[in-house]
């Protein structure tokens, strides 16, 4: 196939029925909780911080704190300003944060505090103090999603926090996306056995599965060193993963400001894009893929061929987050399996220019590409779409149990099940891992509504 | 970690321990800028009270977030329509921001009315809409008109108070379909039910306590809750309000306005169970002599089926500690009590919205030493897990990962319960739930247990 994924006119409905995003404020907060000794701060109302941290301790099952500058009337008409230094203060007697990640609401951005500016004097008034970092993010939550939020925030720290061209370190910049804790473990472990020093930004893979304790700790060990951060400016290379990513990033920062080469790739999912990462990073280290992997690609084509009748032709709603639709797609695509239709809440991304490149040559029909659905939009179509599995986070069980087929659980958030924050997707691995579930979704499917019984499938 | 690092100091009077001098909480006030709190806001007082209404199209006037993060998030449970489990949202975006959100919460709610034929609409302002300004009132008024359904503006703008005064802007705005539906056929014993939500089908335990009694349910307000007999409901005689006062300012208008009593009762543990049976066949006795004897055995019923399963727990459970933080302290008061029954000693109580006369109550009925809490936030409910070295922590599901992470037991006792806890057979699984959160084996291997476990060997070693 090379022609373009085709756009379809979508039904054009005014109101919004069962989003699929998430607001840019929940995604700022996520990237803030990967750096080390930070705590997210949401300037606004209190109501924010506390369905924040709710929606996202369900998926992860961890503590998740995020402070909240909590305005009232008085602070909303007379500026929000002094709640926020006040805030921070309390945040620095409770926490004692070695960095205070504070992003903006909805609130904050209408009556237009100038939070920059707010900080400034926060610094000359405090001075004596021994100050956390702090970093802000701008993220009105009638603008963009959850993603914007996050790419904005990992900006920001970058922006914020390394300010100066520091030494060659020899280091490598990964800019992972919102990936599963265990993705970013996996990530380590590929740029070890490449012999490459990774700074990972943000890394949650601590932060947000940690151990059992025997003390509370008040902010969890791990994340993105902020020593490190200050010094991505030194690095060989940035590598970011999004084919949908705002153009102003993290690493086009690092690229701009430094002259650090910055890769932006797809998220490593399935054979192909994780083959453009391992490439990537063969060619920035100098060394060649180490066998480990060589065998984990090797299997994973084994295992393609040996289980590629079971899902050949089968129709696929893929939805989420942009760049992991793109991600997903790459994967189902090269397998065999038919994207009918790619959605995202998010709008503007290019998304259709996205999966246009990553199903290119493999897909057989163009999928459906939609920015800016709702889970209404999709279930419209459900009778063409036809369906035989959903892949997406777990908002989309309802209708996935409506028409009786299976849901593939991927990416955030997995409220209905156990261990999502542990599911690998990224590199060889987790392509495997991706292929097998899959496969045993269809074949899960087929023995339950066979009167039969097989045994051997 | 000290005292002084955990408790900030401005925190410090909303902490008490019973028997330690007069208890003066200073609670309701706007949470601590900086303070991670567990309290949510306006929006969502509003939306936990009217969600459960059925067959009402509910339209969160906002951007996304407030919208999708409670898009079904309680298991209140409809025996019919599922509308209320749809999260509908106008999803503002700069340029509504910029030119106003008016235009579009019209054209939203005239869709969305035609779409799902609903018998109500309410609509909730968020934080934004009380900036820009957008007359969500007229508009309300103007579609309401049109389809010809009550359309409800709900003034619930986030940042225009707590929790608590988003209970009193539901009471607000269901109160405006109260009186306007025909009473003709509502019988002289008769109650409407308010403050339950119909968590794991609850009200309908409660309603067939009622039922077995004679009483007839006109309105549930609002678990499983129809737009149509809140219409009617000011036809009962009496009102039942349960809980934390979510809907104690509607039962307050209706006594005021159509001079409807009410009467307080929770549904939780057996005491409060059983009284508050009692109460409504006391205030029926005259117009029906015999409630109170169908009350009586419908309750020993209940006990001769509940204790005998409810002793076998309790061996197990004898002396353990458990601490609670919920959302309204009328909870914690059924709460202290039920656990009693189970043999538990409870260490710490905290609730987000307590008042004054709540926490001279809950002093009332702990014992001495146990701490007391008005909006407490992860530090200090920890702090207070370790000292008292708690079995089985009670509270919602912000709190369960604090437990966890601390090797303690948890029992979901928060709007996203999926095990019914009210009523006699309530208890029975409140029991087995908090069995299987306290016995089970896996507490051993937290390192708080496993490092104990390890001491105590070491010293009967060494004995």
């Amino acid at each position: 196939m090379s022609s373009a994924a085709i756009i379809r006119k979508k039904p054009n409905f005014v109101s919004t029925t069962n989003a699929c995003k998430l607001c840019t404020p929940l995604g700022a907060s996520l990237a803030f909780r990967g750096v080390e000794g930070a705590i997210p701060f949401l300037h606004g109302s209190q109501g924010c911080a506390t369905y924040m941290r709710r929606y996202i301790i369900s998926h992860f099952r961890e503590p998740v704190d995020i402070a909240s500058s909590a305005l009232g009337e008085k602070q909303a008409i007379y500026g929000g300003g002094p709640n926020l230094k006040k805030g921070i203060l309390n945040v620095m007697k409770k926490y004692e944060p070695a960095l205070v990640g504070i992003a903006t609401t909805c609130l904050t951005e209408t009556i237009g505090d100038d939070v920059p500016r707010a900080l400034l004097e926060f610094k000359n008034e405090f001075g004596d103090l021994d100050l956390p970092e702090t970093v802000y993010v701008n993220t009105p939550s009638y603008s963009g999603t959850h993603m914007d939020g996050w790419h904005g925030a990992v900006r920001s720290l970058v922006t914020q926090l390394c300010t100066g061209k520091t030494p060659d370190n020899g280091r490598v910049n990964i800019l992972p996306s919102l990936v599963s804790c265990e993705d970013v473990r996996h990530l380590f472990d590929i740029c070890r056995d490449f012999g490459i020093k990774a700074t990972i930004l943000p890394d949650i893979s601590e932060t947000l599965d940690g151990p059992a304790l025997e003390d509370y700790v008040r902010i969890p060990t791990g994340g993105t060193p902020i020593s490190e951060i200050k010094e991505m400016s030194g690095a060989r290379a940035t590598i970011e993963f999004g084919r949908c990513m705002p153009p102003q990033s993290g690493g086009t920062s690092l690229e701009d400001r430094f002259g650090v080469p910055n890769h932006r790739i797809g998220l490593p999912m399935g054979l192909r894009e994780s083959d453009r990462f391992f490439e990537t990073l063969e060619d920035v280290s100098g060394t060649p893929m180490p066998r480990r992997y060589e065998l984990e690609r090797g299997r994973l084509v084994d295992a393609y061929v040996d289980g590629h009748k079971y899902i050949f032709g089968k129709r696929a709603v893929v939805y989420g987050e942009e760049d992991l639709v793109v991600g997903l797609t790459a994967f189902l695509s090269e397998i065999g399996v038919d994207v009918v239709l790619a959605g995202t809440g998010a709008r503007r991304k290019g998304l259709s220019e996205a999966i246009a490149r990553v199903t290119d040559g493999v897909a057989r029909i163009a999928p459906e590409v939609r920015e800016g659905v709702d889970f209404h939009d999709i279930a419209a179509e459900a009778g063409t779409l036809a369906p035989d599995l959903l892949v997406g986070h777990s908002k989309g069980y309802r209708y996935a149990k409506e028409w009786n087929v299976p849901l593939v659980r991927v990416g955030f958030p997995i409220h209905d099940r156990f261990g999502g924050q542990r599911t690998p997707t990224l590199g060889y691995k987790g392509a495997l891992t991706l292929f097998d579930r899959v496969v045993n979704a269809v074949l899960e499917k087929k023995q339950s509504d066979s009167p039969i019984g097989y045994g051997y499938l | 970690m000290t005292e002084t690092t955990t408790i900030l100091e401005e925190r410090k009077d909303q902490i008490h321990l019973t028997g330690q001098g007069a208890i003066d909480i200073a609670c309701n006030r706007e949470s601590l800028a900086g303070a991670v709190s567990q309290r949510a806001c306006v929006f969502c007082g509003s939306r936990v009270v009217l969600y459960p209404i059925a067959d009402a199209l509910h339209l969160v006037h906002g951007p996304i977030g407030c919208a999708v993060y409670t898009w079904d998030i309680r298991g209140s449970l409809s025996s019919g329509p599922m509308l209320h489990r749809l999260s509908f949202s106008t999803d503002l975006q700069e340029t509504d921001v910029i030119f106003g959100g008016e235009k579009k919460l019209e054209a939203a709610l005239i869709e969305l009315i035609d779409r799902h034929h609903p018998n109500a609409a309410f609509v909730y302002s968020t934080c934004i809409v009380g900036i820009i300004g957008d007359d969500v009132e007229a508009v309300c008024r103007r579609v309401g008109e049109q389809k010809g359904i009550p359309v409800l503006p709900v003034q619930s703008e986030g940042f225009k108070g707590n929790k608590r005064a988003g209970y009193e802007a539901a009471c607000k705005a269901m109160f405006k379909l109260v009186g306007t539906g025909d009473v003709g056929d509502v019988p002289p014993v008769s109650v409407n039910i308010l403050g339950d939500f119909n968590l794991a089908g609850e009200i309908w335990i409660i309603r067939d306590y009622l039922e077995r009694m004679g009483v007839q349910v006109v309105a549930n307000i609002t678990g499983d809750g129809r737009v149509a007999d809140i219409r009617r409901c000011h036809g009962a005689a009496l009102n039942l309000v349960q809980c934390s006062g979510a809907t104690m300012e509607l039962a307050k208008m209706m006594e005021e306005q159509y001079g409807t009593p009410f009467e307080r009762v929770s549904y939780l543990g057996i005491e409060d169970m059983a009284e508050s049976l009692y109460k409504v066949a006391d205030f029926f006795k005259d117009k029906d002599p015999g409630i109170v004897e169908r009350t009586q055995k419908l309750v020993k019923e209940e006990l001769e089926r509940l204790m005998p399963e409810l002793a076998r727990y309790r061996k197990d459970l004898e002396g353990k500690k458990v601490a609670m933080y919920v959302g309204g302290s009328f909870k914690a008061f059924s709460l202290v009590k039920a656990f009693r029954h189970l043999g538990m000693k409870v260490v710490m109580v905290g609730s987000q919205t307590g008042t004054k006369e709540d926490y001279a109550e809950l002093e009332q009925i702990t014992d001495p030493g146990t701490v007391i809490i008005d909006d407490a936030n992860p530090l200090e409910l920890s702090h207070f897990i370790k000292e008292k070295d708690v079995d089985v922590f009670v509270g919602g599901v912000k709190e369960r990962p604090i437990a966890y992470k601390l090797g303690v037991g948890f029992c979901d006792h928060n709007h996203e319960r999926k095990e019914a806890l009210e009523g006699f057979v309530g208890m029975l699984n409140f029991a087995r739930e908090i069995h299987s959160s306290a016995m089970s084996p896996v507490w051993r291997f937290a390192p708080r247990r496993a490092n104990r476990i390890a001491a105590e060997k070491k010293e009967a070693v060494n004995e």
